[in-house]
């Protein structure tokens, strides 16, 4: 990591990207300050992100804030925190492992609420202590907390206005709080003046794209309803819930309706019905709901009916880690419908993605009439950050074919050259149909003829085998001998380590999949043109991932596997130097 | 519940006795269908058979009363659910010989005479009366018909109803 | 639309009926609840296409195919919640629910109780035969604890599941009981379903000749018009401590309102919602 400079150094090298864990326990506001000094490095024309780890009480427990600020976009974490700052220390050592230190660091502590644990201070930081706590009690209503994020904003430079621009905002309405809040955060920031090593921000790239403050998970929401979602039915589940309580009123203001279900079964065949009556829908959840839901999954497959489930993965199996991200929900979602069942399966790979993943996944759901799993992840759906305003769809918006009224001879389940057959939206006169989870014919009564079956699995697969998904299927980035192959939230820290390798003579591809299922087999060898060895990179313990693409396609070059389980990212040094020793192997 | 209604004109009365012959004509050709279905041939026919005759009968009260088309039977109140020429789809099984179905017509038959021969004995118009007594007495010709009919159709064998496989699973 | 034509459209109940055959056994109840719910569908004039029967899975719940509406055959226990979001998604069509005692109060037992509940706008026919007809036989959860079954020899031992006092008790907005050996009856109680506001019950009796042939003996036992509307629901509720499960005509029929998706609707074009990201 680049050196620290010391306070007023007029040499001092400026950053590119600095890193700020804030901890605190029992109602310090650790969260609060967080979030307002990612408003304050929006505000200063940086691009950040924020995750945030908890004890598990429900309130007052151990609680941390990493943010991350830079002049470029960013997709990760770095992989060590250059400031650890803390209101106390109570419990904070559960954060050891997701805030490691370099010798090049600093922990900041207040000197009257405890000492920090060995496991940051081993690291070799720099020490420094501040009396938060005293300071604030000099304010009439001051805060400790808010004198953290004055410290910290004045170690990093990060513009005054900025900060009291994002104060401002993040209270609100609570206008007697300014006052006391903003001279907190003043106390804070003289005392920076007195610790000697500081970590001066690069000045902020101006003027281009208009940014966005947003979470995956919101990002997720948006591109739903721009896709043409109008109706959600739901039960909330960590870490999907925020999706729906930003959906709820938002579906609201264009028209369209958000039911909270009784469980996830209902939820899918509410999202179902809606879907059956023409209203593109929607539901959202993490792996234990998904798992409820395949059954009536495999009846939107059957019964050829449009359905988006965006499943936030996280930690499993079973309860697993409600709270962490994994990628191990690849299996159930292309394996977990019972029988011949193929459907569509999507992945987002960053904040921005998921709005325009989201929303393509909508579209082929309803061109395609076939249920579409969006694999998003508890990192990339709760990780608020700041990022260039994402292009619209750039998708072909083909939409739902269906029945003319009074179409003569209709048959619903038609088998189409494209698979495709019109539906009928209830309400169209002459065209009624019953849509069936029993194997139909073409007119869709239900039938127990082999050649029925075999017919209908041909036309409901052909639809999917042999649509254009243009250049969406995944992000190809680079060129050389050596390749990476990944899926969501693994891919901002690979192109990282993809950067950082070709900095060192090592140039790699990368592959980022974005259309799971179908496989597409083609374009992966056409992508791995020239490749001499890839490397699969995923989150979780089996290698989901590398045993599809095995499954699925024919490999010309060699292919290994790195996956490690979720409840820590992978980071950028981690995977830089992985793929050194790979390179050489 | 609905009220019973009893006829007081003698449109009124043939608005009940078209009815009738309309639901058990349509009764008799539903029955049909399903026998058919069942692969009971020869109760589908015989069913379908009985249907064409109440359609016959119909026919005859439309013509004497110079109507298009009969109303509908639920308007009406039967001391049975439904019209007393209407077999109750309860009395139905799929093995049932052409006897048995021929019990039920005669069944309803008869029911429809004893529902006239009331309606006969009732304070009614003396038009509707003489009117009830006539269709009463034509329900026990075809009563007679049926019984004639019976006579020629062999009776049902023991176990007639017995199927050595057992029920079948479909969902 | 002139009343003249308007009447002179109005389709005759064969209007609502497929094609298609249907494979119950003869004897069935369930011939009876076809046959009324065109009627019923007829008398309200409505139109096929502006109807959609909705099912699970079941002797029963084949009855979407044997009309010319609109119809969704899904999977086992989740027809309210298909159902449910289908009338929310479209409220402009009239949407009737059907299944199976096992289909309903088994497996879809908490979709009932949540659905009466959530009082949407629809009309959800049971046909109860107490035993689960299609998979040769087993108990539901209406069937008396001593009736013997492979699965359950000597009976299950369990009280039965009282539909209609779960549906009072859980905000059903109208309550019946009727019976397929009488479809004339059902077919009014049908129509008042449907046009009362909310969610409407129809528990029938449904007797299944093949695996409860002793049910031919209902029409024996049942007692039409032995229930009279309550708008109240204490009122319905102490009734229900008389019933004794063969008591015909509407129980309840009360005036919460219909569900309605709470707070404003607006119609503001998807891209103004980027406004709550941007800087």
């Amino acid at each position: 990591m680049n050196r620290p400079s010391s306070a007023g150094d007029p040499a001092a090298t400026r950053l590119a990207s600095v890193s700020i864990a804030l901890a605190g326990s029992g109602g310090a506001g650790v969260m609060t300050a967080g979030n307002m000094l990612l408003e304050a490095a929006a505000q200063a024309g940086y691009y950040a992100l924020m995750t945030r780890s908890s004890g598990p009480q429900i309130r007052g427990g151990e609680a941390a804030a990493m943010v991350r600020i830079a002049s470029c976009p960013i997709e990760c974490m770095e992989d060590h925190f250059h400031i650890l700052a803390a209101v106390d220390w109570e419990n904070v050592y559960r954060f050891g492992s997701e805030i490691p230190l370099a010798a090049e660091g600093l922990i900041v502590g207040d000197p009257d609420a405890g000492e920090p644990h060995e496991i940051f201070t081993r690291s070799g930081a720099a020490r420094a202590s501040v009396p938060l706590k005293k300071l604030a009690k000099g304010i009439a209503d001051g805060r400790p907390n808010m004198v953290l994020l004055g410290l910290v904003a004045g170690l990093i430079d990060l513009p005054e206005e900025a900060v009291t621009r994002a104060v401002e905002k993040t209270l609100g309405k609570r206008i007697a709080a300014r006052a006391p809040s903003l001279a907190a955060v003043a106390a804070g920031r003289s005392a920076a003046a007195s610790i000697e090593r500081h970590y001066l921000l690069a000045p902020a790239a101006r003027g281009g794209s208009e940014r966005w403050l947003i979470t995956g998970n919101e990002a997720a929401g948006y591109g739903a309803i721009l896709g043409g979602v109008r109706f959600v039915a739901a039960y909330p589940i960590t870490p999907a819930t925020e999706l729906l309580e930003w959906l709820a009123p938002s579906l609201a203001q264009v028209g369209g309706t958000l039911v909270q279900a009784e469980d996830e079964l209902a939820s899918i065949n509410m999202t179902i019905g809606a879907s059956y009556g023409g209203v593109p829908s929607l539901t959202a959840t993490s792996g234990p709901g998904l798992a409820l839901m395949v059954e009536s999954l495999g009846l939107a497959v059957t019964s050829e009916t449009p359905v988006v489930v965006v499943d936030v993965m996280r930690v499993g199996p079973s309860t697993g880690i409600p709270t962490k991200s994994e990628q191990a929900d690849l299996n159930i979602a292309l394996y977990g419908l019972h029988g011949d069942a193929p459907h569509l399966v999507l992945a987002p790979n960053s904040v921005a993605d998921c709005l325009r993943t989201t929303q393509w996944a909508v579209n082929l759901a309803e061109t395609l009439q076939s249920p579409a799993i969006v694999l998003s992840d508890q990192f990339l759906g709760q990780a608020r950050a700041v990022i260039d305003r994402p292009e619209p769809g750039g998708m072909a918006p083909a939409g739902r074919e269906v029945a003319a009224a009074n179409a003569t001879g209709y048959r619903r389940y038609a088998v189409t050259a494209s698979g495709v057959s019109p539906m009928a939206i209830p309400g169209t006169a002459g065209v009624t149909y019953t849509a069936d989870g029993l194997e139909h014919s073409e007119r869709g009564t239900p039938s127990s003829q082999a050649t029925d079956h075999a017919a209908q699995l041909e036309k409901r697969r052909r639809k999917l085998d042999s649509a254009d998904y243009g250049g969406h299927w995944a992000d190809v980035e680079g060129d050389g001998a050596l390749a990476v192959v990944t899926f969501g939230s693994c891919t901002g820290p690979l192109r990282e380590a993809v950067a950082a390798a070709a900095a060192d003579g090592v140039p790699l591809r990368l592959i980022s999949i974005r259309l799971l299922a179908p496989a597409q087999p083609q374009r992966l060898a056409a992508a791995l043109s020239g490749v001499r060895k890839a490397l699969v990179v995923e989150q979780n313990h089996t290698g989901q991932l590398h045993k599809y693409l095995h499954a699925e396609c024919r490999f010309a070059c060699e292919v290994s596997s790195l996956h490690k389980p979720g409840g820590a990212q992978f980071t950028p040094g981690e995977l830089h130097r992985h793929l050194m020793d790979w390179s050489r192997a | 519940m609905r009220k019973a209604k009893t006829p007081r004109t003698v449109e009124e009365f043939m608005s009940f006795a078209c009815a009738m012959e309309v639901e058990a004509a349509e009764r008799y050709a539903e029955l049909a269908d399903q026998m058919s279905t069942h692969h009971n041939r020869e109760v589908a026919e015989l069913f379908a058979r009985l249907s064409r005759i109440e359609g016959k009968h119909r026919d005859q009260v439309l013509a004497r009363m110079g109507w298009a088309s009969c109303p509908d039977t639920h308007a009406f109140a039967w001391e049975s659910p439904e019209g007393p020429e209407t077999t109750d789809y309860g009395d139905l099984h799929y093995l049932m010989t052409p006897f048995h179905a021929l019990k039920l017509a005669e069944h309803n038959e008869r029911r429809a005479a004893e529902f006239f021969a009331r309606l006969a004995q009732a304070r009614l118009p003396a038009k509707v009366r003489a009117l009830a007594l006539e269709m009463a007495e034509e329900e026990l010709e075809h009563v007679q018909l049926i019984q004639e009919w019976l006579a020629r159709v062999p009776l049902p064998e023991p176990g007639w109803n017995e199927d050595p496989d057992p029920p079948n699973v479909a969902d | 639309m002139n009343e003249a034509s308007a009447v002179a459209a109005a389709l005759a109940p064969a209007a609502f009926k497929s094609d298609i055959k249907p494979v119950w056994c003869p004897g069935c109840g369930d011939y009876g609840v076809v046959n009324a719910l065109s009627k019923a569908l007829a008398k309200l004039s409505l139109r096929p296409e502006n109807v959609a029967i909705v099912s699970g899975i079941g002797c029963s719940s084949r009855i979407p195919a044997y009309t010319s509406c609109y119809g969704f055959h899904g999977v086992h226990g989740r027809a309210l919640a298909a159902g449910t979001g289908l009338k929310i998604a479209r409220p402009d069509l009239t949407v009737i629910v059907t299944g199976g005692d096992g289909d309903g109060y088994s497996i879809g037992g908490n979709h009932f109780l949540h659905a009466c509940r959530r009082n949407v706008d629809m009309t959800y026919i049971v046909m109860d035969n107490r035993v689960y007809g299609m998979t040769k036989g087993q108990p539901s959860p209406t069937t008396e604890p001593d009736w013997d079954s492979k699965l359950s020899p000597e009976g299950t031992g369990l009280r039965e599941f009282l539909p209609m006092v779960v549906a009072l008790a859980s905000g059903a907005n109208f309550i019946a009981r009727a019976f397929t050996g009488d479809p004339n009856g059902l077919a009014e109680v049908l129509v008042q379903a449907v046009r009362h506001p909310g969610f409407s019950f129809v528990e029938v009796l449904s007797p299944c000749i093949t695996f409860r042939p002793e049910q031919l003996e209902w029409k024996k036992m049942v007692k039409p018009g032995a229930l009279k509307p309550a708008r109240d629901v204490a009122r319905a509720a102490r009734r229900m401590l008389r019933d004794d499960g063969f008591d015909l005509g509407v129980l309840y029929a009360g005036e919460r309102a219909a569900y309605q998706p709470r707070g404003p609707r607006m119609a503001r074009e998807a891209a103004e919602l980027a406004r709550g990201f941007a800087l």
